[in-house]
């Protein structure tokens, strides 16, 4: 076999893991601060606003949807659970339940608006939310970021279980249970049913609508769940947090090898895409390239890795 | 001498034979009607005569001489105008700008030539007896508005052959009389018309011949004044495929398991009907008769605006397929890969969709469940497939197709409505559904069975129900059963 094709058969065996491997086998040599403890600490708590919010957009895709609030819904539930406590003193347990509560409420206006007012897709009615939420935040803010919340908000995004930080905990914890979700109940079966082919999973009886609703409102949680974690890491929240994660959640799923048709995806694919995205930025700083520039490298990632998924497809 | 003259023309798609040496013939000044089912090829023989498709095999000679076509362009240089079926006019476009769009000749010093468009527009509109202005938008016109357009536009060609495919589709009753004289100066000024259409009786009232086409080859070209339209049904479904049918004995002491009456939709009406246990009722009709409507109405699916459906003597309602499933009554669709598959997963969870919440356990699949029950229906249904874990797009239609009456089957349905359950099979896996449906009725199941094949209502139905335009037109015993009557019912004779 030519070298050719044994990577071609690599990359279809594997393709984003292999694509992961290589940009860590690079960035090793390239840097050696790459492989250090340390740094992948870092890595992890770097990426664990993007890969919590990557579960909630999985699930919509997996729906064949999108969700283009997950940016703003990000920033006004951590707003109003900030506002919450510093400003109005509720209990802070009280107050990361409001955040919570927005998150999902918000998702359920989603699911709602695209169900029930029969709006031709997704894109639109969350398009409309990432502007009304994104409003939201910065009416209530008037534009300033509110700072001084305690430590028991911050637990989240600060604290540490043992040796082991909770954003880490968290990242853990969410992917199981997301996996074990999707591909152990009935629920998740749903949900690939729906992304699949929406019509055979209606006429085999079940309420397309009502999983479509708990599905927003399910990746509402995962947002307003990312925005409690980075409220609690920069000790503070602001109303411009969410900006730009709306696209690399996305980033996150498809490089994750999900269809956007719908109907196929992982949570292990998409942790994939989420540590490519954290690798590749982490890399890129250490060897230091300007913020700029990167955001190209990353389009170009994007790109490239969506092209690996379809010819791996077109062999198989 | 003929106009055009198609000879052996043959067309092979990957898998299929779309067209198998067809012979055709078109004269000056006539009508000619092609008629058959869907799939039966005839929009491809005059994609290939349009110059959209290219033939593999066979001869076009118009007016005598061998030509070639290269592409629609070239078509259109010999006088071939083809209306297609569905609208395909710019809706924020003006009518002028829609029937003369991407022609050079609206072009003055790159200005469009406005007065000129407009004019010759109106007098084209004149033509198909369309009294509005040609510079309103097109999106404010009726459908049936719209389709003259695109016969004015198709028109303004100066076409010695104009196509019409399905022309009558969205038109009203008294719109296809006004559009019936149209033709009909059409052919006195010289030109001939291909038409396509399901509807017999139009092709009764207006066509001079009609060329009948199955599975992709010609069956005979009939003159329409010395035939009647039960023989042009009686060619479009007649079908040789006599001994697939197993014989069965009818269940006895009918008991009636479902009952609807009067269920009233938009495409139907009066709609109805008993079924027995262990009993196939076999819906017979022409395409366009509202059958998969009333099935999908039936099964909440389609709103209903009224009627009554009783089940074992207790009246329920059905307002979604879940209501009709919670109730034992299962659907397959005739649309098997829109409707039926889901594409992306394997036989497996194809099968088991419709039962996922049987298999719950605190909300978690039961999966030791769910494999017993598949591999019990797989082998039930005798699918063929490596393994529960392939994907379906890997199977056959055939086993596509058992994989979604497993479905209902594993669900143990009590009442199937099956929508052309043999639409697109070969003839093995056909016999294989028959065997199938027959084992079923002898556990008691009750069949609802829509076909448009009439030797498979035939050979399958306990009990014969014919349908016209949305109603129900004819209830025939097995006994009574005749293609006669029911291609008289077909075509709304009750």
């Amino acid at each position: 076999m030519k070298g050719v094709d044994i990577f071609k058969n690599l990359l279809k065996r594997f393709g984003s893991v292999l694509g992961l491997i290589i940009l860590c086998i690079s960035f090793s040599i390239l840097s050696p601060y790459f492989l250090t403890a340390r740094n992948w600490s870092m890595i992890f708590q770097q990426v664990s606003v993007l890969a919590i919010i990557a579960l909630g957009e999985l699930i919509v895709i997996l729906t064949a949807g999108i969700d283009l609030s997950v940016g703003s819904l990000l920033a006004l539930s951590m707003v109003v659970m900030a506002k919450a406590e510093v400003e109005y003193g509720v209990n802070p347990f009280l107050a990361l339940l409001i955040g919570i509560l927005v998150g999902l409420g918000f998702g359920l206006s989603n699911g709602l608006l695209y169900t029930k007012l029969h709006l031709p897709h997704p894109f639109i009615s969350t398009l409309g939310m990432m502007m009304i939420a994104g409003g939201l935040a910065l009416v209530l803010t008037k534009g300033y970021p509110i700072p001084g919340l305690s430590p028991t908000v911050r637990f989240l995004g600060t604290g540490q279980l043992g040796p082991i930080p909770m954003p880490l905990v968290c990242i853990i914890v969410c992917y199981l249970a997301f996996h074990i979700f999707l591909t152990q109940t009935v629920l998740g079966r749903k949900i690939y049913a729906i992304g699949g082919n929406r019509e055979a999973a209606k006429l085999s009886g079940i309420n397309v609508s009502r999983v479509l609703i708990l599905v927003y409102c399910i990746a509402g949680f995962t947002f307003a769940l990312g925005g409690i974690i980075l409220a609690g890491r920069v000790n503070s929240a602001f109303p411009l947090a969410g900006k730009g994660y709306e696209l690399d959640a996305i980033a996150a799923v498809i490089i994750g090898g999900a269809s956007f048709f719908g109907g196929k995806g992982s949570v292990g694919g998409t942790l994939i895409g989420v540590l490519i995205i954290g690798v590749l930025r982490n890399g890129l700083n250490l060897l230091n390239v300007s913020p700029f520039a990167q955001m190209s490298i990353m389009g170009a990632v994007i790109i490239i890795a969506v092209y690996v998924d379809v010819l791996r497809r077109r062999a198989s | 001498m003929d106009l055009v003259e198609m000879q052996g023309i043959s067309k092979f798609f990957p898998g299929v034979v779309a067209l198998n040496k067809v012979n055709f013939d078109l004269r000056k000044s006539e009508l000619h009607a092609l008629i058959g089912e869907n799939g039966a090829g005839k929009s491809t023989l005059v994609k290939i005569l349009a110059g959209v498709y290219k033939k593999d095999k066979g001869k076009i000679i118009i007016e005598g001489k061998e030509r070639e076509f290269a592409g629609p362009q070239n078509a259109y240089e010999i006088g071939i105008s083809v209306v297609p079926q569905e609208l395909e006019l710019e809706p924020y476009m003006n009518i002028a700008e829609n029937v003369f769009l991407g022609r050079d000749f609206s072009r003055k010093l790159l200005l469009k030539d406005w007065s000129r468009m407009l004019a010759e527009t109106k007098s084209l509109l004149k033509k198909v007896g369309l009294a509005v202005d040609p510079a309103i938008l097109c999106e404010e016109l009726s459908v049936a508005q719209q389709k003259m357009v695109s016969i004015a536009k198709a028109l303004s060609y100066n076409p010695r052959i104009l196509v019409l495919d399905e022309p009558t589709a969205a038109l009203a009753q008294k719109e296809i009389k006004r559009f019936f004289s149209i033709l009909k100066e059409l052919k006195k000024s010289g030109t001939s018309i291909i038409y396509i259409s399901h509807r017999i009786e139009e092709i009764k009232e207006i066509a001079d011949r009609a060329t009948v086409l199955r599975d992709g080859k010609k069956i005979t070209t009939v003159d329409v004044s010395k035939t009647n339209i039960q023989e042009i049904v009686r060619l479009m479904v007649g079908r040789e495929l006599k001994d697939v049918f197993p014989k069965r004995e009818r269940v006895s002491a009918p008991k009636e398991i479902l009952r609807v009456s009067n269920l009233l939709g938009d495409k139907f009406k009066n709609i109805s009907f008993s079924l027995q246990e262990g009993e196939i009722l076999g819906v017979a009709g022409l395409i366009g008769a509202g059958r998969s409507e009333t099935a999908k109405g039936l099964f909440g699916d389609i709103k209903t605006k009224g009627g009554e459906i009783w089940l074992k003597g207790k009246r329920i309602r059905i307002r979604s397929p879940r209501d009709a499933i919670s109730h034992k009554i299962g659907y397959v669709p005739e649309d098997r890969e829109m409707e039926g598959i889901v594409p992306t997963t394997n036989l497996k969870e194809n099968i088991s969709l419709a039962f996922l919440d049987d298999l719950s356990k605190f909300g978690f699949i039961n999966k030791k469940k769910e494999n017993e029950i598949v591999k019990k229906v797989i082998k039930l249904l005798r699918i063929k497939a490596p393994s529960p874990e392939v994907n379906i797009t890997t199977l056959s239609g055939g086993n596509r197709q058992k994989a979604i009456l497993a479905r209902w089957i594993a669900k143990d349905c009590e009442i199937l409505i099956l929508d052309e359950p043999t639409i697109g099979i070969d003839v093995g896996a056909k016999a294989e559904i028959y065997k199938i449906m027959n084992e079923l009725v002898e556990k008691g199941v009750g069949i609802t069975m829509i076909s448009s094949e009439l030797p498979e209502i035939l050979g399958m139905s306990d009990r014969i129900l014919t349908m016209h335009e949305g109603e129900i037109t004819q209830e025939i015993e097995r006994k009574d059963a005749s293609e006669e009557r029911i291609i008289e019912g077909m075509v709304g004779i009750k």
